[in-house]
């Protein structure tokens, strides 16, 4: 293994090791298995009304719930992760050794983003294992499934980088949990409420045709939403939005799925930067 | 013999504090070197330029014959930080574990080190069941790791007993002993008398001495108390003879400076068929600190 990865390997396992002891493991994928089992079992009635099969329904929920609760898992289990160093006095100290300020930030990123993978791949398999066994329609939605699987991890991604760039502003870790529950509402349920009320007030003007798609573009959660939705017809018309999420291409959500993870971590990693131990 | 860390003119200052002011001295192979001062004096910035956690505001550092750090002084430069708390759901081997491969080193050496800062039996549970002074030598047990040529050590003796603290600085002297150079702060002024080469004190930010213990005796030339015992009833006596204050019934203090301290002595043995026992008390290393500490204030 080279110079470079060694330490960010061995900063990951650590990361892994402590995410299972502090049970974040176990309520990530416990919580994710838990909705998605729900949400198969409210799916799997409607079917015949909409047309389309049972997996469909489900990704369309499941799109729903995961652009609530990846990002809190994200954020949850991101905030701590410069404040606590800094506060434990562990940060200065993993400083003198060989290792990068940003091979620190990988280290963690790593670790917490397989968490999150397991979590995510434990709840949407077992979300297809129930639409395929009550719908031999449902390997039609499986497409759709993977699509919402990876683009749920990138999500994931760029909230445990915002959640890293607030742990190293706030320094203090009560300060970063209370920064990571604003971002958190701020851009999963307040942005989407002023945009609707911005909506609202424009009764379909300029703002409703012009601006409004790139604003929807440029919030990841909205970016996330509008991708899983507009990729699949299917999707969509379980949905219900389907003539909303038609106006965007899918193209253009898809590049702001991609650009985000990016963008977020290089945040991040210029807010350690700044940290002083 | 090159210096293993040398400073010149180093000043620090935060939005129009100076933090430290011009401060110099050198730490050579194999040097225990005591870093005093009170809360604020400066110690811990200065340890965190050596580090090149922090940048200094002017001034040349060189550390291991390199810039503070780059990867030839990290690679042999240990540190321990104040009051370090480690992650309290990981044992003390897996803490110690990925500090050895962050080195490169292996990651079998844990245990080793772990026993050699006495925790073997605890290796296994977690820190968070740790007291203050076993979480303190897992700091410990980290710096040991690669045979650091240069220790930088934040108030390593906090939290650690007496029988701990003597155990600890065994370990420094055969550090010392295989040509580590040293730097430690310390509160603890009676335990760095015995255990270190030279002694560098800061105040407010400044260098206010840098020499060996014996010589800032002389230099402060500090009074030297003379305790005398009486013979039973001869106490009055003494004092008078001696021109000395009485404390109780039977010892008579006396003090003089360095250079009258024979003279003195003589004084004493002219008049020994009073006098039960005489103690020499140099002046003690608190004295010494606070000497030079407030030198400046005056």
């Amino acid at each position: 293994m080279t110079a470079l990865l060694r330490p960010v390997a061995a900063l990951g396992a650590t990361e892994f090791r402590i995410a299972l002891r502090n049970r974040w493991v176990t309520i990530t994928v416990a919580l994710m298995a838990l909705f998605a089992l729900v949400l198969s079992a409210a799916g799997s009635a409607p079917t015949g009304d909409v047309g389309v099969d049972a997996l469909s329904v489900t990704v369309a929920s499941l799109t729903s719930l995961g652009v609530y609760l990846v990002p809190l898992m994200a954020l949850l289990m991101a905030f701590d992760a410069v404040a606590g160093e800094v506060e434990r006095g562990t940060l200065s100290l993993t400083l003198t050794y060989p290792v990068s300020r940003s091979g620190i930030l990988l280290g963690k990123f790593a670790a917490h983003l397989a968490v999150l993978t397991i979590a995510v791949g434990v709840g949407y398999g077992l979300a297809a294992i129930t639409a395929l066994a009550t719908d031999p329609e449902a390997v039609t939605g499986l497409p759709a499934l993977l699509r919402l699987f990876w683009s749920s991890i990138l999500l994931g991604a760029v909230f445990l980088a915002l959640g890293y760039a607030l742990s190293s502003i706030a320094r203090r870790p009560g300060t970063a949990a209370g920064l990571a529950i604003g971002v958190w509402l701020a851009l999963v349920v307040l942005y989407d409420l002023g945009l609707l009320a911005a909506v609202v007030a424009d009764g379909g003007g300029v703002f409703t045709s012009r601006a409004l798609p790139w604003l929807l573009l440029a919030n990841p959660a909205d970016a996330f939403r509008l991708y899983n939705l507009a990729a699949s017809e299917a999707t969509a018309a379980a949905s219900g939005l389907g003539g909303a999420a038609q106006t965007i291409p899918a193209a253009h959500a898809l590049i702001s799925v991609l650009l985000w993870p990016l963008a977020a971590f290089g945040l991040a990693a210029a807010a350690l930067r700044r940290v002083t131990p | 013999m090159m210096n293993s860390l040398t400073l010149s003119h180093v000043t620090k200052r935060y939005d129009g504090v100076t933090a430290l002011d011009a401060v110099g001295f050198t730490v050579a192979p194999g040097e225990r070197v005591a870093l005093l001062g009170h809360n604020g004096a400066g110690k811990s910035t200065l340890m965190k330029i050596i580090l090149g956690l922090i940048p200094a505001t002017s001034g040349q550092i060189e550390v291991l014959g390199a810039a503070p750090g780059s990867p030839s002084a990290r690679e042999g430069t240990a540190y321990l930080p104040e009051n370090v708390a480690f992650h309290p759901a990981l044992t003390g081997l897996e803490q110690i574990r990925l500090y050895l491969r962050l080195r490169g080193c292996d990651p079998a050496q844990a245990m080793d080190l772990l026993s050699r800062v006495g925790l073997d039996d605890a290796a296994r549970r977690r820190i968070g069941t740790y007291s203050k002074g076993m979480r303190q030598r897992v700091g410990l047990a980290q710096a040991l790791i690669g045979q650091p040529r240069l220790l930088i050590l934040d108030e390593p003796t906090s939290g650690l007993d007496p029988v701990s603290r003597r155990e600890f600085y065994a370990i420094l002297d055969s550090l010392a002993a295989e040509g580590a150079a040293i730097l430690l702060s310390s509160h603890a002024l009676t335990e760095v008398e015995a255990r270190t080469d030279r002694i560098v004190i800061l105040s407010q930010g400044r260098l206010m001495a840098n020499d060996s213990l014996s010589a800032l005796r002389r230099r402060a030339a500090l009074p030297i108390r003379l305790q005398v015992s009486a013979r039973p009833g001869a106490a009055d006596r003494v004092a008078a003879q001696l021109s000395g204050g009485r404390r109780n019934g039977v010892m008579v203090d006396l003090t003089c400076a360095h250079d009258e301290k024979l003279t003195r002595l003589g004084d004493i043995a002219a008049i020994q068929d009073l006098i039960d026992d005489v103690e020499i008390i140099p002046p003690s290393l608190e004295d010494l600190y606070s000497h030079f500490s407030r030198r400046d204030d005056q």
